[in-house]
């Protein structure tokens, strides 16, 4: 069987050096966005440490039951996504469009709960600003609950964006799907996405639940 | 000019449309495109800073509204340390030399490098809306409450411009660590590679992880802004200091983004014109990450008197004197360097001169400054002032001018009057010195930064700065005068008029688009050295 | 420096991955109804950290991965630990000293 292969763009060598210069690009950026959010999460947990008491109080108002069934909606998705890079890898498109159309519409599903619970939010009075109903300490946790998780959603929907993409390019393109280092790349995005939901989940949910 | 045959295809000259620039990949042309960018923002933080030398001739303030010279300082700091120091050598020589340096056609990924450059506009774009829409005036580190609450100045558009900047640093800083990793030609190992890059690939490193924390600390001000939350805001039970870690922890690895690129140049220059392998290679290369990495770790030292606590104050001092030492270290290296070397005098050089003496003032002022006890006296003074201006310009500048007469040649395939050359060094230097060597006695004797009135007994160092900046002024205008007037008249140069040994001058100049006929095979460092004139 | 694993050519590792990752949720969701007062948010992060490593050793190729993307993998984190340790060192250690101030 003759193999046909993809030419490679002016500036690199061969195929092989493509791929390790697109992966070690994607890591690069995911270091930066560590930073990102890692800004934001210490800010949260130098507030948490001055205001414990008030935090963990206002945490209790959060939606524990939405927030673990979205975390294991989010488990689920990476699962797919490592699904779909390995069938891409083997080359089988129908697999690798199914196991990409199964993470979107995960990611999907959690951003609706999500939205659900922003629902569920607003009509508590828990949203900061005029109409918030507890104490201004409360409304410092809420104001970061909203940014974390408001962040956290606006990368999951670029990620969403990204799936569909990538469906539309697996569905049509006639280049071997196994040099394609476009899924590996999105795949390493996703679950970064998925380990930042990792450390909200406990972070936002899980403060002062025992008694 | 009759007589030459048709001249071989070149970077510049393969497609004359202004189409083909706005939509090219070649590094080369994006370098080009940046430095014509930088340029501009350069001119319009150096009017800012002419406004505020002016109303400092006398003590009254009397040129402008207090409220106005506040922008005024705000507005020099946002564009001069955004829109031209940060990506200054990085964007304009990183872009066009590194390829060349190590071998590539191009870097790793050349459609993203023309996209820093739209989003380097588009965040320029949001910053001059700003000013000229109103302007700004928390000062260029954007502090809360005053920022997020109480300022009434084009914050938002300003913090978005900057916002925006931040990710063409960061997809720079990705690009340059990839190309650097991946695409070395055969044989170049690492230690191979020219000091140059060494120091491009620290500063990538540091734009890629201490980026973000600019993009949240201004993001977060924007919310505060935006939805009257209070994470920074002590009234609501938040706290200012938050937003000061974030932003430091940014801005001072920023500093040395801002200066390892021109430690970079300097390593190539004194090697390159002196003749002479340099003293420590592996010193100076170790030397460029650990200013990064310790780099990391000193932020606190701009928050002595903010209210921080005492012992995390202690840590960051002691670490701050920690820093200083790799960057000693690269002064002696290159002091070392010139020993014995065959030294030619050209423009390029007496930058280089110019760089290692004030950068060495520059430096040590900054061990007084990360000392706790004369930090208390000294903050906030025109002493920081003339600190950090002796190493960004002092430093920096003279590099990036050094960088430009150094590499003229390779871009343009012109020569640049030597003598012009010579004299705008010259006058650059006594203007420099003359601008801000008085702010280092005004600081100690206790002259606020930021005011625009101050006490009579400090108009006579005043006026003394605004002089030199007149003729700093006149310095860093000429080269604007004679460079472009060498792309018309100056005398062609070959592909290597220095007569040098590193890969960048083994190519015509200007370079071919994809730089170099076949892929050079790399069997020896850069700078075999001594080499006999004319051998 | 030795050749990484090889990728899985099967994806059966994934599913146990995968197993892993629900189990750990699991736990962290039930411990934190145990009274372990000021551990919990130790107890929790380390759980996080954990489930984080299965993300990054397996899906995320980490331990088929060379040895520049382990630094890289690692460096993002190693960055923040510094902002965080330090950032949270001034906030827990400011009330320890009173600065004087002068009247």
């Amino acid at each position: 069987m003759t193999e046909v292969r993809a030419a490679v763009p002016i500036q690199f060598d061969d195929p092989a050096q493509q791929r390790e210069a697109a992966a070690l690009g994607m890591w690069v950026f995911l270091a930066a966005e560590i930073v990102f959010f890692g800004g934001a999460l210490v800010c949260y947990a130098a507030a948490g440490w001055v205001h414990g008491r008030e935090f963990a109080l206002a945490s209790n108002d959060s939606n524990l039951v939405l927030g673990a069934v979205n975390t294991g909606v989010l488990l689920t998705s990476s699962w797919t996504m490592a699904l779909a890079v390995h069938a891409g890898r083997a080359a089988r498109r129908r697999r690798l469009l199914l196991f990409l159309g199964g993470t979107a519409l995960l990611g999907t599903v959690f951003l609706v709960l999500k939205g659900l619970e922003y629902r569920e939010d607003w009509l508590h009075q828990l949203v900061p600003g005029r109409s918030f109903a507890r104490s201004p300490v409360a409304q410092l946790y809420f104001t970061f609950y909203f940014i974390l998780t408001g962040i956290h959603a606006l990368h999951l929907i670029v990620g969403i964006g990204l799936m569909a993409a990538l469906a539309v390019l697996a569905a049509r393109t006639r280049e071997p799907l196994s040099g394609l280092n476009l899924f590996e790349n999105a795949g390493l995005y996703w679950h970064f996405v998925d380990i930042v939901w990792i450390f909200l989940f406990p972070l936002l949910y899980l403060r002062g639940r025992h008694g | 000019m009759n007589g030459i045959a048709a001249r071989s295809e070149n970077y510049l000259n393969v497609d004359y449309r202004v189409r083909s620039w706005l939509s090219t990949t070649d590094h080369k042309r994006i370098g080009v495109l940046y430095l014509l960018s930088l340029t501009f923002f350069f001119l319009v933080g150096g009017v800012f800073a002419v406004l505020m030398r002016l109303e400092l001739l006398t003590p009254a303030g009397d040129l402008v509204q207090p409220d106005t010279y506040n922008k005024l300082f705000t507005m020099h700091g946002i564009v001069m340390v955004f829109f031209f120091l940060v990506p200054s050598i990085p964007a304009v020589f990183g872009n066009f030399l590194l390829p060349l340096m190590i071998g590539a056609k191009d870097v790793a990924f050349p459609r993203l490098n023309l996209a820093s450059w739209y989003i380097f506009m588009l965040g320029g774009l949001f910053t001059l809306g700003a000013i000229l829409t109103g302007g700004v005036d928390t000062g260029w580190t954007f502090y809360p409450p005053y920022s997020s609450v109480y300022a009434h100045t084009r914050v938002m558009s300003a913090a978005a411009g900057v916002f925006i900047m931040g990710f063409s640093s960061i997809l720079t800083g990705i690009n340059f660590i990839v190309t650097t990793h991946t695409m070395r030609a055969p044989g170049l190992t690492w230690m191979r590679l020219p000091l140059f890059v060494w120091s491009l690939y620290a500063t990538a490193v540091i734009l890629v992880l201490g980026t973000p924390a600019l993009t949240i600390a201004l993001s977060l001000i924007g919310v505060e802004r935006l939805f009257g939350v209070g994470i920074f805001n002590p009234a609501l039970g938040g706290d200012p200091l938050l937003f000061q870690h974030l932003f430091w922890f940014y801005s001072h690895p920023a500093v040395y983004v801002m200066i390892l690129p021109g430690m970079g140049v300097q390593s190539e220059i004194v090697c390159h014109f002196a003749r002479m392998r340099p003293y420590g290679y592996k010193f100076i290369a170790g030397a460029s990450l650990a200013i990064a990495g310790l780099g990391f770790l000193v932020w606190g030292h701009h928050m002595f008197v903010s209210g921080q606590s005492a012992y995390a104050s202690m840590i960051f001092s002691i670490l701050t004197f920690l820093v200083a030492i790799p960057s000693a270290v690269k002064v002696f290296a290159w002091t070392a360097t010139f020993y014995r070397g065959s030294i030619s005098y050209d423009t390029p050089m007496l930058y280089a001169f110019s760089f290692i003496g004030l950068f060495t003032i520059g430096g040590l002022t900054g061990l007084f400054l990360g000392s706790l006890a004369v930090d208390v006296h000294v903050h906030d003074t025109y002493f920081v002032v003339a600190h950090f201006h002796y190493i960004m310009v002092g430093g920096m500048v003279m590099s990036f001018l050094g960088a430009m007469h150094y590499w003229w040649p390779k871009m343009t395939g012109r020569m640049y009057s030597e003598a012009w050359g010579r004299l705008s060094a010259l006058i650059v230097f006594v203007g420099f010195n003359l601008t801000f060597f008085p702010q280092f006695v005004l600081g100690y004797l206790g002259m606020p930064r930021r005011y625009h009135a101050y006490p009579s007994e400090f108009q006579v160092l005043h006026v003394m700065s605004t002089a030199g900046a007149s003729i700093l002024g006149v310095g860093f205008l000429l080269p604007l005068g004679y460079l472009l007037w060498s792309l018309k008249y100056g005398p062609r140069a070959g592909s290597n008029p220095w007569n040098l040994n590193s890969l960048e001058w083994q190519t015509p100049s200007p370079p071919p688009p994809h730089n170099f006929k076949e892929t050079p095979v790399i069997v020896d460092e850069p700078y075999g050295y001594p080499v006999k004139e004319g051998a | 420096m030795a050749e990484p694993p090889a990728e899985p050519t099967s994806t059966r590792l994934y599913f146990h991955v995968y197993l892993g990752l629900l189990a750990l949720a699991v736990v962290t969701t039930a411990v934190a109804f145990a009274d372990l007062g000021r551990f919990s948010m130790v107890v929790a992060l380390a759980i996080a950290s954990m489930k984080t490593g299965l993300v990054l050793l397996y899906f995320m190729h980490v331990r088929f991965g060379s040895g520049i993307v382990r630094v890289f993998a690692g460096a993002g984190f190693f960055f923040l630990l510094i902002l965080g340790a330090l950032t949270l060192g001034d906030v827990v250690t400011r009330e320890w000293m009173e600065i004087p101030v002068p009247r």
